[in-house]
């Protein structure tokens, strides 16, 4: 799912922060320094350890941090220099400085890619033992606190005696804890599942519903997304269709719809993720425990939400309808009676689907249909339900125009749209994407379709569009982008890698009209990967204007649509 | 999941006809030493169905059944046993129990079923689709004894058996004909009007109806009801449902008819344009475009419904116990392929051989056997590619290949038994000799008497 953007920046600011004392202690020495500017791997984990090394003090106070550095130890098993760092007693800058000395002896004869490897591969035992001995030191001044607050317990048990007493003060001592933990969890949010680390996805596994095999051939840059071996999937799901006991039929049968790609736009996959929690609402009854409505039903929605989400990764405007829905589940008061909360949570749903998707379609067909004139000639790209209606009304209106639809594989939805508008009267040219700069000097407006646009102005869409807005940008054709203000998020993003979805790989293999293709057995060949990508990026440079249905705005100004409308989702 | 799970486990059978009788209904016949209906219902509890009906033809038949299930599932399952008329036929059945059906879908599987595809593989193709009716087809088995040794065998394998003519859409997820094989004698007449809207169909003679469906309940009972004269699901009420999808006479929901009739106010309009943007979502299959019309609006009102159709794997096995050859191929693979089925644990020799089993001095028992509780062997038997039942004795010299014994089989010595099935409590005095026989039980074959081919019962 999406996480905020300030998280990100945040946790870079603080790793950096963190990072600055130990990057001068390095390069107190010179060789050390050469080495960092050889390998990126030993900067970079120096980097990447600096979060988890805080003050020594802080290790002191909080036990259950330094245990958490101690596994983090244990996950980098490339066990470089990583492994001594996050201990930070002052003994440790040594046996840094020890096996940093000797490091370098060796590393300035080795390339410098193979730095790390080499590190790994010549510890020696020395080297070994001082890092044993620092972690050690750790442990025990994480210990150390603990100690000094037994004897106390150990003092106030005789002084009350009573076990109740006793319970108190661990509470008392925890107390002093709480605040800190809270604040940092409220700075930052749980992070972005990375399916690059193995013990992450190793846990996720363990509650996922859907059986998923991962795909083989990954490509490597893309590993920390989800990718799964498609061809089982299905049938997976589907033979253990009666173990989901709890799982609502409805959402079950949209999530089934996700995976075999029944539905595949972001407004449909919307409304129809809706649609069903909808039909869990009416169904739902809260049970005789001790549970409120609001805690239940949220636990429930979760557990569907994770659902759908392992059936297809959630889009940026389902996670926006699904805050909204939250928003308003946590609202409801106890007053209200069950039936009353459940009709209320119904026709807000219905609200939504009509006020940010159904109605705003509308009013964004009124704003973008005065843009169209007579001889225009509308270049779109794939296929949007927007931008077709957008078309039509125009047709409807009689303007004269003609339409330039282009199209990718290996969805080539494009067609659809073609036969619809053919079917209208429209006259159409439908090429592929490769040929998109021959037929770009005949276009006189370029309308897109959106899957979410971010508070820098960047769009996120289908793959392809950020190259047909560059093209567009190169020929001075403006760059119109019609998206529902709901889809908006205030994450910034700045590349397509950090943060996409993964399709399945064996379509761009298959041609189509091709009987036997080449690479019919691409999965067996270890040194191919097929990347196929679901949404690229297109800057905010190549946006001549953002149609919402509040108005065409600069992708400069989606922040404020973001800041003054966004927290609509909750008053509405 | 809103199913409701009916197994149609029937009475007694005229195709098996020495083997089945009034003690022994079909859903009873042992196949590998366990009664046939424990098959479906094992598969429906590892697939985590716990309540089911289970209706049986017959009244006399009810109570066996009843007290089977009773013993054998007592805390696994809760089965409701229900009986019906006999010769009402599948159909009938249903219309029967109607009363009990009250989930929104229903899955209908038949008792005969041995097989490991998984039904929730079919309910959820029945729900991704929407479907009206679900039906779960797989690759027909190859009929015969594997290895044609004997002529007789050559002969049986050589015909081919013609299961059904079906009719896919190239995606093989909609059904859109189906014909049973032996209704088709030269030509097959397909609609005009599903093959203009679909484009293409592909024709399947290698697919067998499993008798395995979801049918959508509203519609299963709106058709039974309209359709008394309906007396079975495969040769009636799919086939009908089948023809009808692109001119559907049934009502699917009430509310898309108070839909039609208020349209005029803004809400309304409003609402179409919702369900016009769900319409849209990807690509739509051919019964919504065909229910759009041709010019993308409906020109009057055209009401489709979906017949989908799930096909297994090629490495799933299926079989129905409908024939006697089908029961001796069934315990044959059941022992053998497909040896997951049985339940039991197989030895070294690929052989299932119960402690409490006696066998004589040089007795050997080959690969693929199955000796059950209590049964007793003499010197110098062999046993090749056979089930033997429960506390069966057998005599010296006696050699049992390809053939099926249930239990309290009495066998003097020197008997020769190959390809045959022998029902219960059935005596072979000395020497007799069986070939590619079916007894039926309590039956006595007299000393010395040889026979082949030959069905026998007691009169």
């Amino acid at each position: 799912m999406i996480p905020p953007a300030r998280h990100a920046s945040d946790n870079l600011s603080r790793a950096v922060g963190m990072a600055v004392p130990t990057v001068s202690q390095l390069r107190v020495h010179p060789p050390v320094d050469s080495l960092q500017a050889g390998s990126y791997a030993l900067s970079d984990s120096v980097f990447s350890a600096s979060p988890t090394r805080s003050p020594s003090s802080r290790i002191g106070i909080d036990g259950e941090f330094s245990e958490d550095s101690a596994n983090w130890i244990k996950r980098d098993n490339s066990g470089r220099l990583t492994a001594a760092v996050p201990t930070g007693v002052p003994d440790l800058t040594q046996s840094i400085e020890a096996s940093n000395n000797e490091n370098n002896g060796e590393v300035v004869g080795g390339p410098p890619q193979k730095n790390s490897k080499l590190l790994k591969a010549k510890t020696t035992k020395a080297e070994r033992r001082a890092l044993q001995e620092a972690q050690r030191a750790a442990k025990a001044s994480a210990k150390a606190p603990e100690q000094t607050s037994k004897p106390e317990k150990q003092a106030n048990q005789k002084k009350y005696v009573s076990q109740l007493a006793s319970s108190s003060v661990v509470h008392e001592k925890k107390g002093g804890d709480k605040p800190l933990e809270k604040d940092r969890k409220k700075d930052m949010p749980p992070p972005r599942m990375q399916f690059d680390n193995k013990s992450w996805v190793e846990k996720a596994k363990k509650r996922s519903v859907v059986k998923q095999t991962e795909a083989r051939n990954r490509v490597e840059i893309f590993r920390h997304l989800p990718q799964y071996e498609r061809g089982n999937q299905l049938s997976d799901l589907g033979s253990s269709f009666f173990q989901m006991g709890d799982m609502h039929p409805a959402v079950y049968k949209v999530g089934l719809q996700f995976l075999a790609g029944d539905i595949m736009w972001s407004n449909t996959r919307c409304i129809s993720m809706l649609q069903a929690f909808q039909k869990v609402i009416e169904d739902y009854s809260t049970p005789p425990e001790r549970t409120t409505l609001a805690r239940d039903l949220t636990a429930k929605i979760n557990a569907s939400v994770s659902f759908l989400n392992e059936c297809r990764p959630l889009s940026i405007s389902m996670g926006n309808a699904i805050r909204f829905l939250k928003a308003r589940i946590t609202k409801l008061t106890l007053a209200q009676t069950e039936s009353e909360a459940k009709t209320s949570l119904c026709s807000d749903i219905d609200n939504y689907i009509q006020a940010k998707i159904v109605l705003a379609d509308k009013q964004i067909v009124i704003h973008a249909v005065t843009k169209i004139c007579d001889g225009d000639v509308i270049l779109t790209y794939g296929s949007s339900s927007l931008i077709e209606m957008i078309i039509l009304r125009a047709h409807e209106l009689r303007r004269q125009f003609r339409v330039v639809i282009v199209d990718s594989r290996p969805n080539l939805e494009g067609q659809q749209l073609l036969r619809k508008l053919v079917e209208k009267g429209l006259s159409c040219t439908y090429t592929h994407i490769n040929a998109v700069s021959y037929v770009m000097h005949e276009a006189t407006k370029i309308f897109l379709g959106a899957a979410s646009v971010l508070s820098n102005g960047t769009v996120y869409s289908t793959v392809g569009t950020a190259c047909i807005a560059m093209v567009a940008h190169a020929y001075h054709v403006p760059v119109l982008v019609c998206c529902e203000s709901y889809k908006f998020h205030e994450r910034v993003q700045l590349d397509s890698i950090c943060s996409n979805e993964l399709g399945d790989p064996d379509v761009i293999a298959k041609v189509p009209g091709r009987t036997n293709n080449c690479l019919d057995d691409w999965a067996s060949k270890e040194n191919l990967q097929l990347l196929n990508l679901a949404y690229d990026v297109t800057p905010a440079d190549y946006v001549s204007t953002i149609v919402t249905e509040y108005g065409m705005i600069p992708p400069t100004s989606v922040p404020v649509i973001v800041r003054e409308f966004g927290r609509e989702h909750v008053l509405i | 999941m809103d199913f409701q799970v009916v197994v149609l486990a029937g009475g007694t059978s005229k195709k098996l006809a020495p083997l089945v009788s009034k003690d022994v209904p079909k859903s009873l016949l042992p196949v590998a030493n366990r009664p046939v209906l424990s098959y479906v219902l094992d598969l429906l509890e590892q697939t985590n169905i716990k309540d089911l009906i289970v209706v049986v033809e017959g009244e006399d038949t009810d109570g066996l059944v009843e007290n089977w299930i009773s013993e054998a599932y007592v805390d696994r399952l809760h089965v409701q046993v229900a009986a019906v008329g006999e010769e009402v036929g599948t159909a009938g059945a249903l219309r029967a129990i109607a009363h009990h059906l009250t989930a929104s879908d229903i899955l209908v599987v038949s008792g005969d079923l041995v097989c490991d595809i998984s039904p929730g593989a079919v309910a959820a193709a029945h729900r991704r689709h929407d479907a009206v009716v679900t039906a779960l087809f797989c690759a027909a088995p190859i009929s015969g004894p594997p290895e044609s040794g004997s002529s007789s065998g050559k002969d049986k394998t050589k015909k081919p058996v013609r299961h059904n003519i079906v009719g896919l859409d190239l995606t093989q997820q909609f059904l859109l004909y189906i014909a049973a094989g032996n209704e088709v004698e030269k030509d097959i007449k397909v609609q005009k009007s599903i093959l203009r809207a679909v484009g293409k169909m592909e024709i399947h003679a290698d697919l067998m109806d499993a008798h395995l469906y979801a049918f959508k309940r509203s519609v299963l009972q709106q058709v039974l009801n309209q359709k008394q004269s309906f007396r079975s699901l495969k040769q009636d009420v799919l086939p009908y449902l089948v023809k009808t999808q692109l001119r559907s006479e049934i009502l699917l929901n009430g509310a898309h008819a108070e839909e039609n009739g208020n349209e005029k106010d803004g809400y309304n309009t409003d609402k179409v344009m919702l369900s016009q943007l769900l319409a849209n979502a990807s690509t739509p299959s051919f019964h919504e475009v065909y229910a759009l019309g041709p010019n993308g609006f409906p020109p009057a009102e055209r009401k489709t419904h979906k017949c989908c159709v799930y096909i297994a794997r090629k490495t799933k096995y299926c079989a129905r116990l409908r024939s006697i050859q089908a029961y001796s191929d069934i315990n044959r693979d059941v022992i053998g392929d497909a040896s997951h089925l049985s339940g039991c644990s197989f030895s070294v020799h690929n052989n299932v051989i119960h402690p409490s089993a006696v066998l004589g001095s040089k007795t050997t028992v080959g690969p693929q056997c199955m000796l059950g509780e209590g049964s007793q062997m003499g010197d110098k038997c062999s046993v090749k590619r056979s089930v033997i039942g429960r506390h069966c004795r057998i005599g010296s010299n006696v050699k049992v290949v390809n053939s099926v014994i249930m239990n309290h089989v009495t066998i003097g010595d020197g008997c020769s038994i190959q390809g045959s099935i022998i029902s219960s409590n059935v005596q072979l005095q000395e020497r007799a000799v069986l070939k590619d026989c079916q007894i039926g039980a309590g039956f006595v074959v007299t000393a010395g008497s040889e026979y082949k081919g030959e069905s026998l019962a007691r009169k």
